[in-house]
């Protein structure tokens, strides 16, 4: 049954260094609150998986709380580059970074193995691809295999299952059973949360019923390690009914991450320099 | 947009990043059903629907079905998608059930590279994949677009850095080494059917699938199109000259980016 704590606490026993963390949200509802938690408690030697690493993790990765990363789309949405992604590629600052690539639909069908409890997912994708062909080169575990189909014969792919240690989303509402509501772009949050052993879910509020939305997927407090409120808790990003995508900020982050001082600057001034849900 | 490129029809003037996104826009059928990516394409498919394309369903990865954003979203999952959408899905659904089975006409994307067979590349170039020299985002849903969709039109601006002899990673394919390699693969749609630049449109080679340029925007001239292009780019027989935009698409585009 869900544990309802405040933020620190919920990172503080949900996330050990070293752990494999997925942090979900597609352009919606992206946990960045939780973020700046593990940044502040100076988590190190996580695998991070995200299909898209966002601003969250280019802000973890910068901070160097990742030793690898597992993902499909690495970018700014409409903006460019994440530089401090690229900075921990290109020249391994502050700490070299492993990588793992996949396409959206491999990581999707990933996260649905995790959550079904299968240890892989089959698809039609990736042949002929640079990233089938990087599966499992040397020092790396193939995660990208062809197989046929038994029934027809056709050539498909299989991707392995993603199971990892905690999952990490923020969604609109809990009550006080820790049952979880989510509603808008609901992306690929409850396989992720499915598919880890652990869960960190922050909140916009904790209300006393949760009367139905459309399209609302809801999580069991059963099935919930812990649920933290913290409002705007995804901003930059939004939660559809609460905020709207504060484009403006993913625009001015540009120049924040282009540079290792500004960016330095700005982990002391907005993320070590306040606590948690305030 | 930044190009800053000026060219003038007497009527209206334009830039040639508009002039691309128009020509994008009319490669696009009412009715159609668009898979389509940030950037370039969004603009190209969110200007045909306010134009020509008034019934164009736009289907985003985010997993909005029939989104009809009002103004240009910054990213693929803008709220005003999932608020204006038929239908909001979830990631694997959009994936699994919408794109996988064929059931897309058209897949529009974007490329850091593209080559003569119009294999994309988003995800590194130069250096090796280990140590590029430019570490791209990557691969997105680009690969099943590539793959699934009908078929697939691109939009890039043409030059040396762009349309590459070989891409130095193939992030999507197109026609891989060329024909009968879709087949080999496995791949269910078509391909590429169209490159739209900023300086005209290129179509594949019915025989050796190689893109060949076939139209020009006015006022461009082959031997343009040819310095910025990295192979030996064919030119077709008879290239078509594109109409300039009319003041109703520029009118139109400029509305929505003001927006």
């Amino acid at each position: 049954m869900a544990e309802i704590v405040s933020l620190a606490e919920a990172v503080e026993r949900a996330i050990a260094d070293g752990d494999t963390v997925a942090m979900e949200g597609f352009t919606h509802l992206i946990p960045f609150a939780a973020g700046h938690e593990v940044i502040r408690q100076r988590r190190r030697d996580l695998t991070l998986i995200r299909m898209t690493p966002d601003l969250i993790y280019d802000q973890l990765i910068g901070a160097g709380c990742a030793r690898k990363l597992v993902f499909s789309w690495g970018g700014n949405p409409g903006v460019g580059s994440l530089h401090r992604f690229r900075d921990a590629v290109e020249h391994g600052w502050p700490v070299p970074l492993e990588i793992e690539e996949h396409s959206h639909a491999g990581m999707a069908n990933r996260y649905v193995a995790g959550a079904s409890g299968l240890p892989f997912a089959v698809l039609r994708g990736y042949n002929g691809t640079g990233l089938e062909t990087l599966s499992g080169a040397p020092g790396t575990t193939p995660t990208i295999k062809p197989i046929s189909c038994p029934f027809t014969g056709e050539k498909l792919t299989a991707v392995s299952a993603l199971r990892p240690d905690v999952a990490v989303i923020h969604a609109q509402r809990a009550d006080r059973s820790g049952n979880v509501q989510l509603w808008g772009i609901t992306g690929v949050q409850k396989e992720a949360v499915l598919a880890s052993r652990r869960s960190v879910i922050t909140v916009e509020e904790i209300v006393d019923e949760l009367d139905p939305r459309p399209g609302a997927v809801v999580l069991p407090g059963w099935m919930v390690t812990f649920v933290a409120q913290a409002p705007n808790g995804a901003h930059p990003s939004y939660a559809l009914g609460y905020s709207i995508r504060d484009n403006d900020y993913y625009i001015a982050w540009d120049a924040i991450a282009r540079d290792r001082d500004s960016f330095t600057r700005w982990l002391d001034e907005q993320v070590y320099g306040v606590t948690a849900g305030q | 947009m930044t190009s800053v490129e000026q060219a003038s029809t007497g009527e209206a003037t334009y830039t040639s990043d508009e002039m691309m996104t128009v020509s994008a826009a009319r490669a696009l059928r009412d009715g159609m059903t668009c898979f389509v990516g940030i950037g370039l394409p969004s603009a190209a498919a969110n200007l045909a629907r306010a134009t020509h394309a008034p019934s164009l369903v736009l289907i985003y990865e985010s997993g909005t079905l029939g989104a009809k954003p009002g103004r240009l979203p910054l990213s693929i999952g803008d709220g005003m998608l999932a608020e204006t959408a038929d239908a909001v899905v979830s990631v694997p659904e959009i994936f699994n059930y919408w794109l996988q089975p064929g059931r897309i006409d058209v897949g529009f994307l974007g490329a850091a590279q593209i080559d003569r067979f119009g294999n994309i590349n988003t995800t590194v170039v130069g250096g090796d994949y280990h140590h590029p020299k430019v570490r791209l985002p990557g691969a997105g849903g680009a690969p099943e677009i590539a793959a699934s969709c009908r078929e697939v039109i691109v939009v890039i601006r043409q030059s040396h850095r762009s349309f590459v002899e070989r891409a130095d990673f193939i992030t999507s394919v197109g026609y891989g080494s060329g024909p009968g390699d879709r087949e080999r693969l496995g791949l269910t749609g078509a391909g590429p059917q169209k490159i739209i630049t900023d300086l005209g449109v290129l179509e594949p080679d019915p025989e050796t699938l190689e893109f060949t340029m076939t139209g020009f925007y006015p006022g461009v001239s082959a031997a343009a199109a040819k310095e910025r292009t990295g192979w030996d780019l064919a030119i077709a027989a008879d290239p078509e000259i594109i109409a300039a935009p009319t003041p109703g698409e520029l009118s139109a585009l400029r509305a929505f980016r003001g927006k």
